[in-house]
């Protein structure tokens, strides 16, 4: 088998990588997989979660402007780039959740799979969130409401949520 | 203060095995919230002068909560701890390896006297609440962490995201930012090699399995600590629920091969429990690993009943007592690896005949 790269070199390395439950396989030469920057170990360093996270976040297919740290550009509230958080497998603040939102995706998806937060919302700042998850719970209800044909009960949701709606404006 | 007594004991809460749930086998159960302060940046990238901001702001959220379980802990910071000091309570599971790395005086502990709820203040998250007890406990440790969780939260604006759920500097803390975990003694499954085969497939459930002291350290004494690896997009519930019932059937596992090495090995065990007594009891130089190991076979000498009149407690006791910086508090100076087998000989022998010996 040749490299799927550069199709002249014997295909040494072979990745295998879900994405959205989908299997991807990639067979390349070793200096094809290297500037991929694919996670290549080195037994000599010591292997740490955070090298892993490192490799994790800089081996994202289709990116290649996240390899270098000039072009990638900065947290406007902690001045992270995505080059620094590739290194030390950390963010600098909440904010770079948003500000790297497109390359951390990936990442996120792999740890945890495509999935959202469903478990404890704070005390203070969580309100509106309790309420979206409140209309979201209404409306499942509904639907089962109506195709159960009880259409009285259906119709009482539907006041609920619109109270709801009323009230999260 | 809570603390000195802490650090001068060989003692802390999550060895009490005496009348708890699985307590031979499961060794403790903890819970850890990671949280952070919304707009203040995450504790690698703290200075002194923003590391002082963030802790004040914690210092005020505790110095204000009428909350009966917070106000009651101690908060110290690493400029008051010194690194021996620091290392003990890394030994006894309090903070992490890579916390007490740091004597830096915006970095610190709160803690209770009896050592079960311990929240660590700047390590890789601005608040690592924990609580820590012993046998099988985990939905009591929520309990708790949840609770000092919402004591904070009356004051203090957390950084959160309705999608992404409680934002920690890490991403695999992630949504929940909880990791639960429970301490494990798997001899029998060990000796006969399925640990290792259950391991390798524990990470399809969700979850990761480490060795006595977390992240990057080997499964020393038959140790192993079970914890979940996701942490968004399913409730805490969901995974404490999870995690216990993994490890209920990881227990009955042992149990079920502990009965049949009884049944079919009695001599081999005994021979095995018996040699390990006997070098605890009369080395003069041994390592930690060694003694770790022994300790597990004598652990299992005394849950099978082979080695009477021997408590968990201080077989648990023992696990941290023998460490390098309990051994040097205890004597008072540093030691070199040779004057610390020496010391670990002695600690173990005094407390394996004062507790006595063989039956059988």
């Amino acid at each position: 088998m040749f490299c799927q790269e550069c199709k002249e070199r014997p295909a040494t390395v072979h990745l295998t990588q879900m994405f959205n439950g989908n299997k991807i396989e990639t067979h390349l030469c070793e200096q094809c997989a290297a500037q991929k920057g694919a996670v290549m170990f080195d037994v000599d360093n010591k292997f740490s979660i955070s090298n892993l996270l490192g490799s994790f976040f800089g081996n994202n297919y289709n990116m290649p402007e996240l390899m270098s740290n000039s072009q990638s550009s900065k947290c406007p509230d902690c001045g992270m780039n995505f080059y620094d958080i590739r290194q030390t497998g950390k963010l600098g603040c909440a904010r770079c959740y948003t500000s790297f939102e497109r390359e951390l995706q990936p990442s996120l998806r792999r740890i945890h799979g495509n999935r959202q937060h469903i478990g404890k919302i704070p005390l203070r700042g969580g309100e509106k969130v309790l309420l979206k998850r409140q209309i979201e719970k209404l409306k499942f209800d509904l639907q089962q409401s109506v195709a159960n044909e009880e259409y009285e009960k259906a119709a009482q949701i539907r006041d609920q949520i619109k109270e709801i709606e009323k009230k999260d404006v | 203060m809570s603390i000195t007594k802490l650090l001068n004991t060989n003692h802390v809460r999550w060895m009490d095995a005496e009348g708890v749930l699985e307590s031979d086998i499961v060794i403790s159960s903890r819970v850890r919230l990671a949280r952070n302060l919304d707009k203040v940046p995450f504790p690698h990238l703290l200075n002194n002068e923003s590391g002082q901001e963030s802790l004040k702001a914690i210092k005020e959220a505790w110095e204000k909560s009428n909350y009966e379980g917070l106000k009651q802990l101690d908060l110290l910071t690493f400029d008051q701890i010194g690194d021996l000091d620091r290392q003990i309570l890394v030994e006894k599971h309090l903070i992490s390896p890579n916390h007490a790395g740091s004597s830096d005086g915006f970095r610190g502990l709160m803690v209770n006297c009896s050592g079960s709820m311990a929240i660590m203040i700047n390590e890789e998250d601005h608040l690592r609440i924990q609580c820590l007890l012993p046998g099988l406990q985990l939905e009591e440790c929520f309990k708790e962490v949840i609770k000092l969780d919402d004591a904070f939260e009356e004051t203090l604006d957390f950084a959160f995201d309705d999608r992404r759920g409680y934002l920690t500097s890490c991403p695999t803390n992630v949504g929940t930012g909880m990791r639960a975990s429970m301490m494990l003694h798997l001899p029998a499954l060990s000796i006969s090699g399925q640990a290792a085969y259950i391991f390798q497939n524990i990470s399809q459930l969700g979850m990761t399995v480490r060795g006595l002291y977390g992240e990057g350290t080997e499964a020393q004494g038959n140790f192993f600590q079970l914890s979940n690896q996701v942490t968004l997009g399913q409730t805490e519930e969901d995974i404490n629920s999870n995690l216990i019932a993994i490890t209920e059937q990881i227990v009955e596992q042992e149990r079920l091969l502990r009965t049949k090495l009884i049944s079919e090995m009695k001599y081999q065990l005994e021979d095995r429990v018996g040699r390990a007594y006997g070098i605890l009891t009369n080395a003069r130089l041994i390592t930690s690993k060694e003694a770790l190991a022994l300790l597990s076979d004598v652990r299992l000498g005394a849950d099978a009943g082979i080695i009477k009149n021997i408590k968990i407690e201080g077989l648990n006791e023992l696990v941290v007592a023998i460490r390098p910086a309990h051994l040097q508090k205890k004597v008072g100076r540093e030691m070199d690896a040779t004057q610390r087998d020496v010391e670990r000989a002695a600690v173990i022998k005094e407390k394996l005949l004062a507790s006595q010996g063989i039956n059988g």
